[in-house]
């Protein structure tokens, strides 16, 4: 009976609105999946065990590690990335307020950081600096010192919510 | 020929303001393209077997099974590459006495700290060639390793290269003064044992690499996270046998460098090894296990300091016994004597004193390689000298503020030469001083903490003064044979639709280069920057340069990008004066318009001067220069470095129950000279700031006795994250250096190198009303427990 | 750093997901929300696993009360844990723990069977489960059995779970009316595990005490409980201290490690004071 345990398994989900099928080895990651089998370079494997955060993509409308999310537990779900999010304007005004106030330099934690950010500007309410620096806190950024990133961010919390800038 | 920075009204006056980084858009997108983002065909992948031991002598090495691997394409051994692939040695000549052994790709014969490469395996994935590497059996027969600092020059200690003779890999002393006389003379002396941990990077992209090689045209081509692209072409041509011109290495998008990126790596140079000898593209991203284990170390020290001071506060002399374990090797090619040898250059730096003495001692281990990272030396410096300061004022019963300003040297007093012998151009450590004292209200927050005080809680003000060397000359590594470019070159061109091309050999590592260069090159020429593309970090393009390191980007760089658009005005102005049969003295370019310099009135638009000079070149004057493209190169000569000062300071609160820090405030007031890009600078201020905190209060590599990394992952190895981090006020004080036009000063470095001081000191500051004081970093609640004698020894 | 798994098979309900642990010749291993599981994969810590994913079980999710307990799912996640209005009224400790598990990203996957069944010693679950006298519910190819909190959690990862068993459910007694229940803990980050913590619930006028990141397992401290129920906070700390096991690691030593529980136990005896209705 154990052929019933697949080590490459069919998985169909969309991604960034498209649909897509694909078979998958057992242990691959998603993040993996999506940059090398989708060419979905935007999210990045750094550390490859959860702690850093530049992995961090959409899954069913909450934001995950995508280096501690198989890709075949992604069947049948909606996953977006920082090239849908982009494509559908979806976070237009966080990267706009990301490249006005400088709040990247190497980017390469940037993708995952904004993924991490909407989640939290979709959330009830405008949050306070400690409260944006608190759900940031799962993504490391080693070249801003994170002040420029919770100014970005909550310069768009205001403006979402119609309270014009910090 | 000079340009009126002091006028905000001049024309193209994008010096000095923020301008966005072109770059950014890209990032923010997801568009960015670092090397593990390149795929090309035939691409194989390389994953290596890394000795598990500290110290060992490899007795055999069977691949067979590994090379049965489903997907696996070759193994390599060490004397396979080492065929193909010269050894190196890292030794500068100006570094008297620094020895290291020859260092191969791959280990060869003995593996000398627990992560050296010793086999590589090739396949057509990631997994199959780390699945390879599994199954390969090295069988290794262990030596006695040697792991500790301070006793590695015993006669007990094994020598860890025995062709080495001993274990001392360099040794400095510098004396100035009669230092002793000093000592014995002075009213109040002063003296600590620092310790500053094991550092890394961790770079958020890991060092990757992807090299082809193309037999039938000779050429190499590596795309590299590198901050030095012009050193790697040489590097890989001496080593691998290929002419210079016949190694190309694109440096794309760079996922933080920090310094990490800047050095020879054995499995990098392995990685294009086997591409030479498979004739295809080979890719190798190290994973985060990996990085903590090959990456390059740092800031591993320990220093017994003393100061002496008389009863004013004015200091006397300054003793310093520096030591620092390296690794198993010296960093090719920069070397890994340079932190050391920084540490006695510059301690005591601020100040104005007469008898300094300083030694470091640099000891091999059976460790990973220590080399140059992110302020190179500084943080130590200034934490054994601000420590130091602190602790005399609080002796006397000064006010740390004014025992600084007792000491600091003059504003006017410049160009002066310190005790450790650095020339400086010009500082303003008291005018920063000021600066600070009115952006903290330093006052108010000492009633503060008064009051606070007086109810149980504990906080503490840290103030940290410091000098940083940037802009380095060939003195840093040119003159010790080492082929590091210090000049670098810019050639900029006009494209017929009046456009402007910049190509430069400095690089961009994400600290906002090119666009720190568009707009240096758009005043420069008279453009709008977004007129201006700019393109680095291509060997084949781009003028010879150094790249990304010791602060020289805008200095340097942007100095011969501001000559070389100077250049191209005057070119585009000739031909415009023959054009418009005017004297080309009375014209300018003003917005991409060539203008009558008297008047502003708009004469042609510089899209039409390129139409006429690149398609309708009859009807210009024959023999009119015609070139719309200038080449300058800048090397800084009056002074070996350009250095930068500032001062920090740390506002915290210490919970003496449980020992942990909480960062409240952090102020930094630098003066890199001329700032071309406000938002830039302060985002290099604070992100340098953080991850001296992390050095401050949570980085540190632990080993054990027998060299074995216990905490090599992101779990373990803490940097900052944001929760923890404070907000950061910066100021600014311009001093610019009189050797350029453009008098611009490095800013990378600053922020680091002043903070892990400012914390300690602030620390100090809220324990010493109960008597405990702290200086080994990181600064652990247990070690503030410990200081605190809540727990015991 | 790239996992190798031995095969992958989705249960449809439990006793799929039993069926296939049956099949798996001893090398099945039960794939939740996968946070620590996949990260370990990741590390080849563990290879070669025949993985069982459990995570569409819809069955397996969710909070509801039966009678004078709550139950909750062992697929439901950290997040709609800290949101659950049922777990907010009647284990606050659970609600009050989500926020120092880990970080968002981590929360929005990790699920409290997989947190108690992985068993960290450092992990807040466990000690929360301990502390509220919770029962884990167990069921195999045999039937179902439960397991009392103080009797499950037996060393580091490892529990009372048998061979061919699978976490289901975990339930504990609905907090009574003027119950406190406590949760202090000291971590280096945000996030980051515990250097030690403290949970504390004092229903009428007794108390229960389990710390964490201070031994091999999270750690019931009957003396420290029998002395608050005697009012005696002195004694408390000092019998704490002799029933914790703390280790010494790069992060902390065991001095200080068991320094900061009776610290973090003091200040969670002043927050039942402090937050008191």
């Amino acid at each position: 009976m154990t052929d019933v345990f697949r080590d490459r398994i069919d998985i169909a989900l969309t991604v960034n609105g498209e649909p897509v099928e694909a078979r998958v080895p057992a242990g691959q990651h998603l993040v993996d999946f999506l940059r090398g089998e989708l060419g979905l370079t935007g999210a990045h494997a750094s550390c490859e065990h959860g702690v850093c955060g530049a992995c961090t993509v959409r899954v069913d409308g909450q934001a995950v590690r995508g280096c501690l999310m198989l890709a075949v537990q992604a069947d049948r779900t909606e996953v977006w990335t920082v090239e849908g999010l982009s494509d559908s304007a979806a976070i237009r005004d966080l990267q706009d307020a990301f490249v006005a106030r400088n709040a990247l330099q190497c980017g390469f934690c940037t993708p995952g950081m904004l993924v991490s950010a909407q989640e939290l500007l979709e959330a009830d309410g405008v949050p306070s600096r400690e409260e944006i620096r608190e759900h940031l806190s799962g993504n490391y950024c080693r070249c801003t010192g994170y002040e420029a990133i919770v100014d970005a961010v909550e310069t768009v919390a205001r403006a979402r919510a119609g309270k014009g800038a910090a | 020929m000079t340009i009126r920075f002091d006028n905000p009204d001049r024309p193209n006056s994008y010096i000095g303001k923020t301008v966005p980084r072109p770059n950014a858009a890209r990032l923010v997108q997801g568009r960015g393209q670092y090397v593990d983002d390149v795929v090309l065909p035939r691409l194989v992948h390389v994953a290596f077997v890394r000795s598990p031991l500290a110290h060992a002598r490899i007795a055999a090495i069977d691949t067979a099974e590994a090379a049965r691997v489903k997907g696996v394409v070759r193994v390599f051994t060490g004397e396979e590459l080492a065929a193909v692939c010269t050894p190196w040695v890292a030794v500068l000549a100006h570094l008297k006495g620094l020895k290291s052994p020859p260092q191969y790709p791959l280990a060869v014969g003995r593996a000398t700290w627990v992560g050296e490469p010793v086999v590589a395996v090739v396949a057509t994935s990631r997994l199959a060639a780390e699945e390879g590497a599994n199954m390969v059996d090295v069988d290794y027969e262990p030596l006695p390793a040697v792991t500790d600092m301070m006793t590695a020059l015993d006669a007990g200690t094994p020598v860890l290269h025995e062709e080495m003779g001993d274990n001392l890999a360099f040794r400095r002393l510098h004396e100035q003064g009669d230092v002793d006389a000093a000592f014995a003379a002075a009213h109040t002396v002063v003296e600590a044992h620092f310790t500053t941990a094991r550092h890394t990077g961790v770079t958020p992209e890991p060092r990757s690499i992807l090299v082809d090689w193309n037999p039938a045209e000779g050429q190499m081509t590596a795309w590299h996270a590198t901050q030095a692209p012009h050193m790697i072409q040489t590097v890989l041509a001496q080593h691998l046998d290929i002419p210079e011109g016949r190694v190309r290495v694109i440096c794309g998008d760079v996922g933080g460098s920090y310094g990490i990126k800047v050095h020879v790596y054995p499995d990098e140079v392995a990685t294009a090894a086997i591409a030479k000898i498979l004739g295809r593209p080979v890719k190798f991203i190290a994973d985060r296990l990996e990085s903590f284990n090959t990456d390059i170390h740092a800031r591993d020290h320990e220093i017994v300091a003393r100061l002496a001071v008389d009863e004013e506060g004015r200091i006397l002399a300054m003793d310093v016994d520096d030591w620092t374990a390296i690794g198993s090797y010296s960093v090719y090619p920069r070397t890994s004597a340079i932190e050391g040898n920084q540490v006695v250059n510059l301690c005591g730096g601020p100040y104005d004193f007469a008898n300094y003495r300083a030694r470091t001692s640099v000891v091999f281990q059976n460790k990973v390689p220590t080399c140059q990272y992110r302020a190179v030396g500084h943080p130590i410096a200034v934490a054994v000298t601000e420590g130091l300061v602190d602790m005399a004022a609080a002796r006397l019963g000064m006010d740390p503020v004014e025992i600084r300003r007792r000491n600091m040297y003059r504003d006017n007093a410049y160009p002066v030469t310190s005790p450790a012998m650095m020339r400086f151009e010009g500082l303003s450590h008291h005018a920063s001083m000021n600066r600070l004292m009115e952006l903290m209200d330093y006052d108010g927050l000492r009633a503060e903490q008064a009051a606070l005080r007086a109810k149980g809680i504990y906080r503490g003000i840290g103030i940290a003064s410091f000098i940083e060397l940037t802009n380095p000359s060939p003195f840093m590594y040119g003159i010790g044979g080492a082929r590091i470019s210090a000049q670098d070159g810019c050639t900029v061109r006009m494209d017929p639709d009046g456009s402007i091309v910049a190509l430069s050999g400095v690089t961009e590592q994400g600290q906002g280069t090119e666009a720190m260069l568009s707009q240096v090159v758009a005043e420069g020429v008279g453009v709008s920057p977004d007129r201006v593309r700019v393109i680095t970090g291509d060997t084949q393009v781009t003028p010879y340069g150094g790249g990304t390191w010791a602060s020289r980007g805008a200095g340097i760089g942007g100095e011969a990008a501001l000559q070389s658009a100077r250049a191209l005005r005057h070119s585009i102005l000739e031909v415009a004066g023959a054009m418009l049969q005017a004297d080309p003295s009375g014209l300018d370019i003003r917005a991409g318009q060539v203008v009558d310099t008297a008047s502003g009135e708009a004469r042609m638009p510089l899209e039409e001067l390129g139409r006429i000079v690149y398609f309708r070149g009859d009807t210009l004057p024959k023999g009119l220069p015609r070139e719309l493209v200038q080449t300058r190169h800048f090397i800084t000569s009056d002074y070996p470095f350009a250095f930068t000062n500032g001062v920090q300071a740390s506002w915290l609160e210490v919970d003496t129950e449980t020992g942990v820090v909480k960062l409240l405030k952090h102020w930094c007031v630098e003066d890199c000279g001329r700032v071309i890009n406000p938002l830039l600078v302060d985002e290099q201020i604070r992100g340098g700031i953080v991850q001296g905190l992390g050095g401050a209060l949570y980085e540190e590599i632990h080993y054990d006795g027998e060299g074995q990394l216990l905490n090599g992952s992101m779990a373990d190895y803490l940097v900052p994250m944001a929760a923890e981090m404070p907000d950061m006020v910066i100021g600014h004080v311009e001093t610019p250096t009189m050797e350029s036009m453009l008098g611009a000063k490095g800013a990378g470095e600053a922020g680091t190198a002043g903070s892990p001081a400012a914390v300690m000191n602030a620390i100090n500051d809220a324990l010493r009303p109960l008597g405990a004081e702290v200086t080994a970093m990181p600064f652990t609640p247990e070690r503030i427990l410990r200081a605190l004698r809540v727990i015991g020894n | 750093m790239k996992a190798s798994a031995g095969g992958y098979a989705r249960a449809a309900d439990v006793r799929h997901a039993l069926d296939l642990l049956s099949a798996s010749g001893g090398m099945g291993r039960i794939l939740a929300g996968g946070q620590s599981l996949v990260a370990a994969m990741n590390m080849r810590l563990s290879e070669g696993d025949m993985l069982i994913d459990i995570s569409r079980i819809a069955a397996l999710a969710g909070v509801e009360e039966q009678g004078d307990r709550l139950r909750i799912g062992a697929l439901t996640r950290h997040a709609a844990i800290g949101r659950d209005p049922l777990v907010r009224r009647h284990a606050p400790l659970l609600a009050d723990a989500v926020a120092h598990i880990a970080h968002s990203a981590i929360r929005n996957r990790g699920t409290i069977g997989g947190a108690l069944a992985h068993a960290d010693p450092a992990a807040e679950f466990p000690a929360c489960v301990l502390a509220l006298d919770a029962t884990m519910h167990l069921e195999s190819l045999e039937g179902s059995r439960d397991v009392a909190a103080d009797d499950f959690f037996q060393d580091v990862f490892e529990t009372a779970i048998a061979e061919g068993e699978i976490l289901t459910a975990v339930s504990m007694p609905r907090a009574l009316p003027g119950e406190r229940q406590v949760i202090r803990e000291v971590a280096r980050r945000s996030g980051d595990y515990a250097l030690a913590g403290i949970c504390l619930v004092r229903r009428g006028d007794t108390h229960r005490v389990s710390a964490f990141s201070v031994g091999p397992r999270p750690m019931l401290a009957p003396g420290a409980m029998a002395a608050l129920d005697a009012g005696d906070i002195d004694a408390a700390v000092e019998a704490l201290q002799g029933e914790i096991d703390p280790a010494s690691d790069t992060q902390a030593s065991a001095d200080y490690r068991g320094h900061l529980a009776g610290v973090l136990l003091r200040r969670a005896v002043a927050g039942l004071q402090g937050e008191a209705e």
